[in-house]
């Protein structure tokens, strides 16, 4: 199983890009530009924060999605659809559930044609291997999460592939349940009892990417790149506690915090319109105050390092992440090089009381959120002090993916609700002045 | 709620618009409307223009908008029928043990085989007038809606979400305002499916139930179906085409103004909490919504009725639910043995009833051969429409941006009453001198397949995302495919659908084995042709002979088929 007498890597990914056809503006790009060798006998993380493309990409190497550009080669040869030797296992298992546990594990073998006799002992050596024995005529619906996601890693390994694909295998499982899949598969793939050559897997969560793989490519988010590739060099079994794998975990987060260079837009719009349609985060104001409030208290005292924040708010760092990057659109925090840090105004809000914190955010989104701003504007301006959220949503389409404009938009309608710069009807799909004290009467 | 006045009133901004003036001519052009065909209502039926039906298409439009108002007021009349039963049902024990079995035999039982007795009954209560025949047809439609609904609303109230129940009690909010502000909205969306569902079938029997035909005497009411009818006796095929026209332009109505905003606005008492992917609002809706003249109405007749919702009424009696008390065992029993006595008495009637009219044992078995014919048919056509349709609904239901437009379409075609197309089946046959004991058979199932294709094509849609990748990414195929894959996955809502399709047919076999163009009659042997026989001759005995072996066929189909394999199908197949 090592790769010294096969030169030739197991896959070759040049140039991929995946974008969506927009009519209105340009094409939304997924990922761009993705470069990617894949040898034998290494096990590869994706790590990125959720929109960063590393899921696309994985289907695409899977041959269940086909790319807009580039050339995905396996064993040498182009890869159109499916192909043999490419297992997937997939975040929320996806087991058939009128299959049992025997008749997952053998579905793979029998879209191969393999003869009764065969099927039957390959899957029972599958789930022998992957401790699923006694389990064999149980239905999906009988096991726990972890004893399915088991069957998944089975229905893979059974196949017998050179590549085996994992889209966050452990991230629908609970703490403990995942740590025990996932030393067991490190067991099995160090011992070399696995039947495959090579192991590529998508990951949100820092450490299970260190823990586990011997090479991390972390992507950027929008459109999806490979902005950063490190080796790790431990040996397993890993220990989380040893500084050295505390300090890749830390450079990891300084990675992903890093300020990303201004993406250069297709369209050139006048300023003040792309500033309107700079895309938001959907983060509640509640987890954003909590997040304050946590960070102006000791141990931080107005700054915190990331890995220990996540840890001490048993956050994951996809999740962390946008709260940070909120703030720091905000103005409350500053994000940079993996800590997050509260700005004069963000420790204002901290010890503000809660008309007080509204008026804080309120200002906050006036001065640095474009979009907010130019919303409370228009409902100054009209006479009926109402307007339909339709325009706002058609100008952010104008220069997003109209999952991001609605997105974008809500978050906005939340963020200003919160602050009491507008009220929004959602039937009528209107903002409006109703409600709202400090409405001034247009002049 | 301290203010005396509605919002919507002291609001100085709401000047009428554009969009009122659309809206109110659409009220008031109904209105008048209305104005316009109550009065015939109360007509001697002796009097020749009350119930002449005449083929000339400019009187059409009066025709389609009786037969729609026919319609709605058996809606209305099973809503308020849903309202007291099934609120009922769901309190009362004891009236739950009745209720919850009579409203599931009901669903399955042949209504149009009940066309004749009802029609005598409400003759006799308003002998010589038209509205005993149009109760009649009222009814007929009320018997083809209320049953499911009640029975969806029952389910709902049997199944409140323990948490608000706990809320509501916490509150100490009284029955009548749980019902209103818990009970009611919690049913809402079970409702107007089911309400919708209703329609369509709805519009089957008014057009069937405008010609009724009692032993030597016919009649007939105004409307899109007994046009149709009088067409078919004249021969006029350009009338039959005329009143297809008008019934799709009156089906477009209804799903536009109607139902469409009716489901959309149901969606917002639906469980979840978090604003999932909603699809666009209907322009009716959006037209009610932006009009500010109609919405004030609107808010006005809402703020009254949230204010009689909120009302402190409760029953004396509900007082002593705080405690619940065990039940009486003695009022148990008296329950029971009145129940069974009930019960007792009502097959000695029925099995007297036909017995003391020369029908022995000879005519039962007969009957019965003949419930195995149609049985057959209803058999071979289900599988047909399996086998065209599941294919068909599984590549529509794969391909998102097609399922939603046929999804629209099957639903409008399953609204549209067949019957009126059976005229041009029958001169087919005719003309080609047709075995009528096969091809009068798929007219049984013209109204009843859609509902096959639109529940696969909602299964297959439905059908998750990742094991559409697995099974790709496992390269399973072909007939593999088929048989591990999506066939299990479209398995309950196949059912669900091949439920609905085989009570249709089973319903339409009354209308569709025997067919008639001028002078030339078709027939086929069958139970539903017995059926209609025995209407036409007036003989009572074998109508109630006929229809109570269809309802045990109907019955034993149900139970012996199609629910074992709907909870094997929620057991085995479901995620």
């Amino acid at each position: 199983m090592d790769g010294t007498f096969s030169p030739a890597p197991l896959m070759q990914v040049t140039g991929c890009r995946q974008a969506y056809h927009k009519d209105s503006a340009a094409d939304l790009v997924v990922l761009d530009d993705v470069n990617l060798t894949l040898k034998v006998g290494e096990m590869v993380g994706l790590l990125g924060r959720s929109g960063s493309g590393k899921s696309t990409l994985l289907r695409i190497v899977a041959g269940l999605l086909k790319p807009t550009a580039g050339e995905v080669k396996w064993r040498g040869q182009q890869i159109d659809g499916p192909a043999d030797g490419i297992a997937m296992v997939f975040q929320s298992f996806a087991l058939f559930p009128w299959l049992t546990v025997r008749e997952n594990v053998e579905l793979g073998l029998e879209a191969l044609g393999i003869a009764k006799d065969e099927r039957e002992k390959r899957a029972e050596d599958a789930i022998d291997l992957i401790g699923l024995g006694g389990y064999e005529s149980a239905y999906p619906k009988e096991l726990s999460g972890g004893m399915r996601q088991r069957v998944g890693l089975a229905r893979a390994l059974v196949v017998h592939p050179d590549l085996l694909l994992m889209d966050e295998p452990f991230s629908a499982l609970d703490v403990l349940t995942a740590e025990t899949l996932r030393t067991d598969l490190i067991d099995l793939w160090s011992e070399q009892k696995l039947p495959i050559k090579s192991i590529m897997m998508v990951t949100h969560n820092i450490e299970e990417a260190v823990l586990m793989c011997d090479r991390i490519l972390v992507f950027s988010s929008n459109p999806g790149r490979v902005a950063h590739e490190l080796v790790v060099p431990f040996p397993h079994p890993r220990n989380r506690l040893d500084p050295a794998f505390r300090e890749l975990v830390d450079n990891i987060y300084a990675v992903m915090t890093r300020r990303p260079q201004k993406p250069a837009t297709s369209v050139q719009t006048p300023a003040a319109e792309a500033g309107v349609a700079t895309p938001l985060v959907s983060v509640s104001t509640n987890l954003l105050a909590g997040l304050i409030e946590a960070l102006a208290v000791p141990p931080y005292d107005g700054r915190a390092d990331l890995p220990a924040l996540a840890a001490g708010l048993q956050l994951e760092a996809d999740e962390l992440l946008p709260m940070g990057e909120a703030l720091q659109q905000l103005r409350l925090a500053d994000l940079a090089d993996g800590d997050l840090a509260l700005t004069d105004s963000g420790k204002k809000f901290a010890l503000a009381d809660t008309d007080g914190r509204k008026t804080i955010f309120a200002a906050a989104l006036r001065n640095h959120v474009p979009l907010v701003a130019a919303i409370r504007r228009t409902l100054d301006e009209r006479w009926n002090h109402r307007a339909s959220s339709v325009r706002f949503l058609d100008e952010l389409e104008d220069h997003m993916s109209p999952d991001y404009a609605e997105e974008t938009l809500r978050t906005a309608i939340m963020w200003g609700r919160y602050a009491e710069l507008y009220a929004y009807d959602e039937e009528a799909a209107q903002f409006s002045l109703e409600d709202i004290e400090d409405a001034k009467p247009a002049e | 709620m301290s203010r005396s006045l509605p919002s919507s009133l002291t609001s100085s901004r709401r000047l009428p618009n554009v969009w009122d003036v659309v809206a109110s001519a659409c009220v008031l052009a109904g209105i008048v409307a209305l104005v316009h065909v109550t009065p015939e209502t109360f007509q001697p039926i002796d009097a020749p223009e009350a119930v002449a039906v005449s083929l000339d298409p400019a009187n059409l439009p009066e025709y389609a908008l009786r037969t729609t108002l026919r319609m709605f007021a058996a809606l209305f009349a099973s809503l308020v029928f849903t309202f007291t039963v099934a609120p009922l049902a769901a309190k009362s024990r004891r009236a739950g043990l009745l209720i919850v079995p009579i409203l599931d035999i009901l669903q399955s039982v042949p209504i149009l085989g009940f066309l004749t007795f009802t029609t005598a009954f409400f003759m006799g209560l308003f002998p010589g007038k038209v509205a005993g025949l149009e109760l009649a047809a009222i009814f007929a439609v009320f018997t083809s809606q209320a049953w499911n609904m009640a029975f969806s609303m029952y389910q709902s109230l049997t199944t409140l979400p323990a948490d608000l129940v706990e809320a509501a009690r916490a509150f100490r909010l009284t029955p009548w305002q749980r019902f209103w502000r818990l009970e009611v909205p919690y049913s809402m969306p079970g409702l107007v499916w089911n309400m919708m569902l209703s329609m369509s079938g709805g519009w089957f029997f008014v057009v069937a139930s405008e010609a009724i035909t009692l032993g030597d005497k016919s009649w007939t009411l105004p409307g899109i179906g007994s046009y149709v009818s009088v067409a078919l006796d004249q021969r006029s095929m350009p009338s039959v085409w005329w009143a297809i026209l008008a019934m799709f332009i009156v089906i477009l109505a209804y799903d536009q103004l109607l139902f469409r905003p009716l489901v959309a606005w149901s969606a917002k008492f639906r469980m979840e909490l978090t604003a999932g992917a909603v699809a666009e609002d209907p322009w009716v809706l959006k037209l009610m919504r932006r009009t500010r003249v109609l919405s004030v109405i609107m808010d006005v007749i809402g703020d009254g009725l949230a204010t009689i919702a909120r009302l402190r009424l409760s029953l004396p009696m509900a007082k002593g639910e705080r405690h619940a008390q065990p039940p009486s065992k003695l009022a148990d029993l008296l329950f029971y043995v009145a129940a069974a006595l009930v019960a007792g008495w009502a097959v000695w009637l029925i099995v007297n009833y036909v017995a003391s009219n020369d029908v022995g044992l000879s005519d039962v078995g007969e009957v019965v051969v003949l419930g195995m014919f149609t049985m057959v048919r209803v058999i071979v056509l289900i599988a047909l429409a399996a086998l065209v349709w599941v294919p068909v609904g599984v590549w529509i239901g794969l391909r998102p941006e097609w399922a939603r437009r046929v999804q629209v379409v099957a639903q409008f075609a399953a609204a549209f009453p067949a019957n009126l197309f059976f005229p041009i089946f029958v001169i087919l046959i005719v003309k080609f001198h047709g075995n009528s004991d096969i091809w009068l058979t798929p007219l049984m199932i013209l109204g009843t397949q859609w509902y096959i294709l639109f529940n696969v094509i909602a299964g297959a849609s439905a059908f998750p995302g990742d094991l559409q990748e697995a099974a790709k990414n496992l390269q399973v195929r072909g007939w593999l495919w088929w048989r591990r894959v999506i066939l299990p996955g479209i398995f309950p809502y196949f059912v669900t659908g091949a439920i609905t399709a085989s009570g249709g047919s089973w319903n339409a076999s009354i209308v569709a084995e025997v067919a008639s163009w001028g002078d030339d009659k078709l027939q086929a042997h069958g139970l539903g042709a017995y059926i209609a026989q025995a209407t036409t001759d007036g003989n009572f005995a074998r109508v109630v002979l006929g229809v109570a072996v269809m309802s045990v066929f109907v019955l034993g189909f149900n139970r012996v088929l199609w629910r074992p394999l709907y909870a094997y199908a929620t057991r085995r197949l479901t995620l």
